[in-house]
């Protein structure tokens, strides 16, 4: 662990900004919050990520105060804020829709959290001028939020919500009234603004890539349960559940029973007639345990004739092929009737494909290729 | 679709013309010479004169006004408050009843409503007058202001009220600041329906009122029982260019804004 | 805590005081006896009697009353009668103009749309009266038609049935019409191509497509023509003759000429209970109209 990097999450003196104990949240018969306890800290940019209906939005709520949990605290910098009405709380939040007043001007909207603190007059100019320059809405500051683009509305909700300038910006699914290209360039601007003003961002998304590319750490939720929290690498790389794995990104799962077969690695039962495969583990697996052998497709390689060496090689009739342009993924039907996807880069003409549908191919990947997962 | 077919013209200019010829036949003969209406017998304003003469006429026009006045903005404090109880009130107790006493005056028959107002103001010994009118007209109208503001307020984004609570208002200030001004043209045109039927009622107004107060649809109605005058021609006229003049500068207004709004979007989007 | 509570007792206490509680006078007051007296019923409550000496001296014999004069069963049938006729004409009238206005092109619509309201934000009263000067015997429809040799002797038709359905359909249109159009506005045009498609004529197409899916605007529609007009004051007794029965006119007379108001406010209640069910049917029809949209 070097000392630069921000990873207060791995160290044991760092208090959090957000503590999170025992929260569940019931509507009626429906639980949105499943007895969740999570840390947020200083300075993070934390990405909330699941399906639509995972509880994700009702966090938020809850840390916004438009929500009061069933049972359980929410701590904010070392005090609970259960029962602090919105209008107390020292967090802002970026709303979805934006929720821009449309009666005032992009000015106005910036100035109106600070007007309410009573603030004195030419503080609130500094500070609204301060927020237009940082999202570079200065030549629109008097137009109404009608009169500017999808693109410069959004810069506008993010500046009003930055003015007061909270502990903590709660932004509800930020980009996704974008599209996919104003996306892309708001992401890195986000994460630009977030340095600049050093606030801790908790976002919401269902969209991976954004929650990866934004995020000093992603937390996965699924029925109002945190599934694993880490850094989106970590995450990619390790994931902790066949759900986290089968959410972020694409992947192939192999069911199958383990064997301890040397230092942290296990042979891996998945069929009859076909030698088992290998896969290391951190994790230990007791003999005949059941298991999921999880292998993203970039990680399996395609070729035509039987690789020499490798850990783990299988053969396969090209099924399918999904051309992307700079990938292609194969969709390889095994003797069992499986499918395993493989990726590579198109680095050649298409004309020079070496592969087409029906051929037989073999894929091989190595033993730390894969994880091994108990559920 | 830009063509109607000939079955969509004729259907639409027999309906028009059997909405208006009778209105158009009451302007003309408004400005008929002679006093036997079907006659005609030159054109003539005298009819005009002789109504700003009309003492009765012009007392009972200055009391449907200010009952109107009255009952239009009491109404639509009390239906916007209603309204906004019935969308955002959330719940408590008696809800079902009060939004059935929303809903029922609406389709009420105005004798009944008449009938047990005038049946509650003598029981507890209230003088008719003006004061009744307007405890009357503003009951059944702000159920209707109630209905125009609270179909505004069902698509209001509630983000809106979340984004001012959350920016530090009050949920007061979050009222004050940001809902009324966005929801405000719905509370003004139910302002407008308040002061309509009010001016217009003749069946309440009639159960209501005492005979220190008697309203101009009643003074109508009682002139027009014997057949048609004159005079009343030539009111109706007033009264029937002033809501088109109303009717024609809002729509122009509504679809001037809605214009420039939709030439501005587009421009913003071009960037 | 307490803004709360003021913003929802507020209209609340309101509407009790004058909506709930006349109606509960009127059901107590259609229970007492006629008497002359200020006010002229009987008995008047007395807190020194006692709710239940109260309640001992009511009775049902205005109800019983009004089962035995036949002038009750008749005005209560010729309301139904005249109220249903006159949706149905509304509907004939309207379900055109509505389909008109939905088929028009697109930049005239707002204009149509404001001279369909135009006359709703007219006076009622005034324009059932623009009828009186049209239909009576020296009237305009009268002597057009004699002047161009159509018929030779006047017409009857003001004072008579037929003037009172031509004032509830000419007053009552924009209600059947707004809604009408909003469901056939909203109706997607490929539907009828798919219709048509499909092998449906022109005309089977709208039978088929177009009438169902608007149903239920013409519901809402007649709804709103028939509810009023079931209790319809003014156009009677401007429009309608000696022989129009209507239980709104009936009810009024009761009230002002004859001072019976045990009686009238009977006539008000079982107004009331024949309303119930086309009320409920409406509410219902509003309802499914709107879950449907969500």
């Amino acid at each position: 662990m070097t000392v630069s990097e921000f990873e207060p999450w791995n160290d044991p003196e760092a208090k959090p900004l957000i503590h999170f104990q025992n929260v569940t949240k019931r509507f009626g018969d429906f639980t949105a919050i499943d007895d969740l306890t999570i840390d947020i800290y200083e300075k993070e940019f934390y990405a909330l990520l699941g399906p639509s209906g995972c509880g994700k939005t009702t966090l938020m709520r809850m840390l916004a105060g438009f929500e009061t949990p069933t049972e359980g605290t929410i701590q904010l910098a070392g005090q609970d804020i259960v029962g602090v009405p919105p209008n107390k709380r020292a967090t802002n939040m970026m709303f979805q829709s934006y929720a821009l007043f449309p009666h005032l001007s992009i000015w106005e909207n910036i100035a109106f959290g600070l007007r309410r603190e009573g603030m004195a007059k030419d503080k609130i100019n500094d500070r609204v001028e301060e927020m237009l320059r940082l999202t570079r809405m200065e030549k629109f500051a008097r137009r109404k939020p009608h009169q500017v683009s999808g693109g410069q509305r959004q810069r506008v909700a993010l500046a009003r919500s930055l003015a007061k300038a909270p502990k903590l910006l709660l932004l509800d699914e930020p980009l996704g009234a974008l599209d996919k290209k104003l996306r892309q360039d708001t992401q890195f601007e986000l994460m630009d603004i977030q340095e600049k003003t050093g606030t801790t961002f908790v976002i919401v998304t269902h969209d991976q890539e954004e929650a990866m590319t934004v995020a000093s750490r992603v937390a996965v939720m699924d029925h109002g349960q945190i599934k694993q929290v880490a850094t989106p690498a970590h995450i990619y790389e390790a994931p902790n559940s066949v759900y986290v794995a089968d959410f972020i990104g694409e992947v192939n799962i192999i069911d199958g029973t383990a064997s301890p077969n040397g230092e942290d690695t296990y042979a891996v039962k998945w069929c009859d007639n076909h030698a088992p495969l290998n896969a290391a583990s951190p994790l230990p697996f007791s003999e005949g345990q059941k298991c999921h052998l999880a292998i993203r497709p970039e990680k399996v390689s395609i070729s035509a004739d039987k690789p020499e060496g490798a850990a783990n090689m299988v053969q396969g009739k090209v099924h399918d092929i999904a051309y992307l342009g700079n990938i292609s993924t194969y969709y390889v039907e095994l003797p069992t009737g499986a499918i395993i996807k493989a990726q590579t880069a198109n680095t050649r003409r298409i004309a020079r494909r070496s592969f087409t549908w029906e051929d037989t191919v073999w894929l091989s990947w190595t033993a730390t290729a894969g994880v091994l997962l108990a559920e | 679709m830009n063509r109607m077919s000939r079955f969509n013209a004729v259907s639409l200019t027999l309906g028009f013309a059997f909405l208006y010829i009778p209105m158009i036949i009451l302007i003309i003969y408004s400005f008929n010479e002679s006093r036997l209406v079907t006659v005609w017998g030159g054109f003539s304003t005298k009819w005009y004169g002789e109504l700003f003469q009309n003492e009765a006429f012009l007392n009972a026009a200055w009391v449907t006004i200010k009952v109107a006045v009255m009952s239009s903005t009491i109404a639509t404090v009390l239906g916007t408050m209603a309204a906004y109880v019935l969308v955002r009130g959330g719940r408590f107790m008696g809800r079902t009843l009060f939004s059935g006493m929303i809903y029922a005056p609406l389709v009420m028959p105005e004798v009944i409503t008449g009938l047990s107002l005038l049946l509650l103001f003598i029981g507890i010994g209230l003088d008719r007058g003006v004061m009744t009118i307007v405890l009357a007209h503003t009951t059944f109208s702000m159920c209707y202001v109630s209905v125009v503001v609270s179909s505004r307020l069902v698509t209001f984004d509630k983000s809106l009220e979340e984004a001012a609570l959350d920016l530090g208002c009050s949920p007061a200030e979050s009222f004050r600041l940001v809902t009324l001004p966005i929801i405000a043209p719905a509370v003004i045109s139910g302002w407008l329906l308040a002061f309509t039927l009010s001016l217009d009622d003749l069946v309440i107004a009639s159960f209501t009122s005492g005979p220190s107060a008697t309203t101009l649809p009643i003074r109508i109605f009682s002139a027009v029982r014997l057949g048609v005058t004159p005079e009343i021609n030539a009111l109706s006229t007033i009264m029937i260019s002033i809501v088109t003049v109303g009717v024609i500068t809002a729509s122009l207004v509504t679809k001037r804004q809605m214009a420039r709004q939709k030439a501005e979007e587009r421009a913003a989007e071009r960037g | 805590m307490m803004r709360r509570f003021l913003l929802i007792a507020t209209p609340y206490f309101w509407l009790l005081a004058l909506f709930l509680v006349p109606f509960a006078i009127v059901f107590k007051i259609s229970l007492s006896d006629a008497a002359i007296a200020r006010p002229p019923y009987m008995p008047q409550f007395d807190w020194a009697e006692g709710i239940r000496a109260f309640i001992s001296q009511l009775d049902f014999e205005n109800f019983v009353f009004l089962t035995e004069d036949d002038l009750y069963w008749k005005a209560y049938l010729s309301s139904l009668k005249i109220a249903l006729i006159s949706t149905v004409l509304t509907l004939l009238v309207g379900f055109p103009m509505a389909y008109g206005m939905a088929r028009a092109p697109t930049e005239w619509r707002p204009t149509l749309m404001m001279l369909i309201i135009l006359p709703f934000w007219t006076s009622f009263l005034i324009r059932v009266y623009a009828w009186m000067g049209i239909l009576s015997n020296e009237g305009y429809l009268n002597s057009v038609l004699m002047w161009l040799g159509v018929i030779n002797e006047p017409l009857v038709i003001l004072n008579t049935n037929i003037a009172v359905y031509i004032g509830i359909v000419y007053t009552y249109l924009p209600f059947m019409i707004l809604p009408i159009y909003s469901t056939l506005e909203r109706l997607d045009g490929s539907l009828n191509e798919a219709a048509e498609d499909l092998g449906c004529s022109r005309f089977s197409a709208f039978w088929l497509v177009t009438v169902p899916l608007s149903r239920p605007g013409i519901a809402a529609g007649s709804f709103l023509v028939f509810i009023p007009a079931l209790g319809e004051f003014v156009i009677p007794s401007l429009l309608g003759g000696s022989g129009t029965l209507m239980i709104g006119k009936v009810l009024w007379e009761e009230f002002f000429s004859n001072r019976d108001w045990p009686v009238a406010s009977a006539v008000a209640i079982i107004l009331l209970l024949i309303l119930v069910i086309p009320i409920v049917l409406f509410q219902r029809n509003q309802q499914k109209q709107q879950e449907a949209e969500q």
